[in-house]
């Protein structure tokens, strides 16, 4: 036997590829994602400064664009708190209650997630649209929601209906009951144990759904175009805007509000993968294992 | 009598409003919408639906759509495997920056995707250059669908598949591989039976997003009636015309895929969860 020869020194990988193979693998990768995921946002800021950076100020300071970035703003503002609310309400509920259909339930709020955006848009004009069931009795109270503002916030608020509750329902799954339940006997309301028992367990994982809330609501274009009516400098959101000014060749207008919005996805990733690696443990239990 | 036969005890307080709340903003936001649509859909009867759906152009735009989101979502099926089990289970300069990257498509907004594709594949664009030598177009064909689909689909299977990988038990590879299994027949038979259930997962929740896409494919395809044209485009194309009908015809029919794709991702759930516990 030659083992006394040459001692070993490490355990042969048996568990992973020839060396090669990890060269090929990491190789492709490498490429893959840089062609694929870096390239394009690195076109959004080239094309975006392509003029210099007065030019593309400029393009992001015009009335209309000032306007489109407000109402972005402004419809996050609202949509993201209600859409969180719901979460934490949907997560309760789900979590800390056995009762029936409750799987189907969970089914219905996922369901935004694989509805078309533009069908979403749709269904919102058929329901408040002028020819619709609320439609004439809106026009007699002088409401207007398809092509207006209201619209907006609806069409915004199906699109990133699921994002909270899917975070909050696994973590507060896991964590069960029992906490709350002893804060209970102790004679705390149900208020005071959801403020200091339950919160505090989910804060990360609810910052971490409003987060991605936020991103997919500032961005959202689909829903957002069928059912906005596109008039500009009133139901233009930012991505609108860029199309619009996109279609009249405005192309360092339309790729420095791009930018604005690369730039709040970039913020976006960061704080993301922060969370990630500081409170892997306490956000989604389908993240950790 | 709140609790009975449909609730079982709890002795939590707030069920009443915490689920109220819930299904209050879940019938307005989502249920309503979906109701008037199906509403609509049967005020107009399933004869004129048929009619309306499978007249040439929409047939072709949805065909393209699936088609389309099909192809994209294989690519995303295998490249994603290959993706989360590098990041997984090698160590490598820039491996942390690739994993935060990865997610850059839930994050950028569609529209700033598809602008930004359409500016590198356009003939005179940095990759348009490069490829039209090659006799190969991007911008304007079909393949640049494929591209703006393959972008928007990439994070899901990677991201459902890696934590999957987390867990793969080094030992039944170690032990594969005492027995005498090359590494190869150790991938195939022992490690990847294991990561099925959760690339199917990932394989249809990209395809349902795919399907219904439209920000990021609308500026890179063109948009040519039987050619290039997705289905979402033409429910706008149709809405814009004030043709409510033939938009709700097509609106249906997506939202028909949408739910036998809903169906499709939950009958896996069950069927991996009966097989090997848990997603």
């Amino acid at each position: 036997m030659s083992d006394v020869a040459h001692p070993v020194t490490r355990p042969t990988p048996v568990t992973t590829e020839p060396r090669l193979a990890r060269h090929i693998l990491i190789g492709t990768v490498v490429a893959l994602v840089a062609v694929l995921l870096f390239a394009p946002l690195f076109a959004v800021f080239a094309e975006a400064l392509r003029q210099g950076w007065a030019a593309s100020i400029e393009g992001i300071s015009s009335p209309d664009a000032r306007a489109a970035i407000r109402l972005t703003l402004i419809v996050a503002a609202i949509a993201v708190p209600l859409n969180a609310v719901f979460g934490i309400a949907a997560a309760w509920a789900i979590t800390k209650f056995d009762f029936r259909g409750k799987a189907f339930l969970i089914t219905l709020i996922d369901l935004p997630f694989s509805v078309s955006p533009v069908v979403a848009g749709l269904a919102l004009v058929l329901l408040f649209g002028a020819n619709s069931w609320f439609g004439a009795w809106l026009i007699a109270h002088d409401l207007k929601i398809v092509f207006a503002f209201p619209g907006i916030v609806l069409a915004t608020m199906f699109v990133t209906f699921p994002f909270v509750a899917r975070e909050l329902i696994p973590v507060m799954m896991e964590q069960g009951r029992a906490e709350e339940e002893a804060a209970l006997t102790l004679g705390a309301s149900g208020w005071r144990v959801f403020l200091t028992v339950t919160l505090p367990n989910i804060r990360w994982a609810l910052l971490y759904g409003v987060l991605l809330c936020n991103a997919r609501a500032m961005g959202e274009f689909g829903a957002v175009a069928v059912i906005s009516g596109k008039i500009r400098g009133e139901t233009t959101t930012m991505p609108i805007m860029i199309e619009m000014l996109y279609n009249e060749y405005l192309s360092v207008a339309a790729f420095s509000l791009a930018a604005v919005l690369a730039l709040l996805a970039l913020v976006t990733l960061f704080l993301k993968s922060l969370l990630e690696w500081c409170y892997a443990d306490l956000l989604a239990a389908t993240r950790r294992h | 009598m709140r609790a009975g036969i449909l609730r079982s005890p709890s002795p939590l307080p707030g069920f009443g409003l915490s689920f109220g709340i819930m299904m209050a903003v879940l019938s307005i936001v989502v249920l309503l919408p979906i109701v008037a649509l199906l509403g609509h859909g049967l005020a107009i009867g399933p004869a004129d639906l048929w009619g309306m759906v499978s007249s040439r152009r929409i047939r072709a735009a949805l065909a393209l759509s699936f088609r389309a989101a099909l192809v994209a979502s294989l690519f995303n099926l295998v490249f994603g495997l290959v993706l989360a089990w590098v990041l997984v289970r090698y160590r490598f300069w820039g491996r942390r920056l690739i994993d935060a990257a990865i997610d850059l498509p839930f994050a950028l907004p569609t529209a700033v995707a598809g602008i930004a594709l359409t500016a590198l594949y356009a003939p005179n664009g940095a990759f348009g250059q490069l490829l039209a030598p090659l006799g190969l177009r991007v911008a304007y064909t079909e393949i640049g669908i494929w591209l703006a689909l393959i972008f928007i689909g990439l994070p899901f299977v990677v991201r459902t598949v890696q934590p999957v990988i987390e867990e793969v038990d080094r030992e039944v590879e170690e032990v594969s591989a005492t027995l005498g299994a090359r590494r190869a027949y150790t991938l195939r038979r022992v490690v990847l039976p294991t990561l099925t259930p959760a690339l199917l997962t990932g394989f249809a929740l990209a395809l349902a997003r795919s399907v219904g896409e439209y920000g990021s494919v609308i500026f890179i395809a063109g948009n040519l009636p039987f050619q290039t044209e997705i289905a979402p485009l033409l429910i706008v194309i149709r809405l814009e015309e004030y043709n409510h009908e033939a938009a709700t015809a097509i609106g249906l029919a997506m939202l028909l895929i949408a739910f036998a794709m809903l169906l499709a991702i939950n009958a896996i759930q069950i069927w991996s969860r009966r097989r090997i516990g848990d997603v």
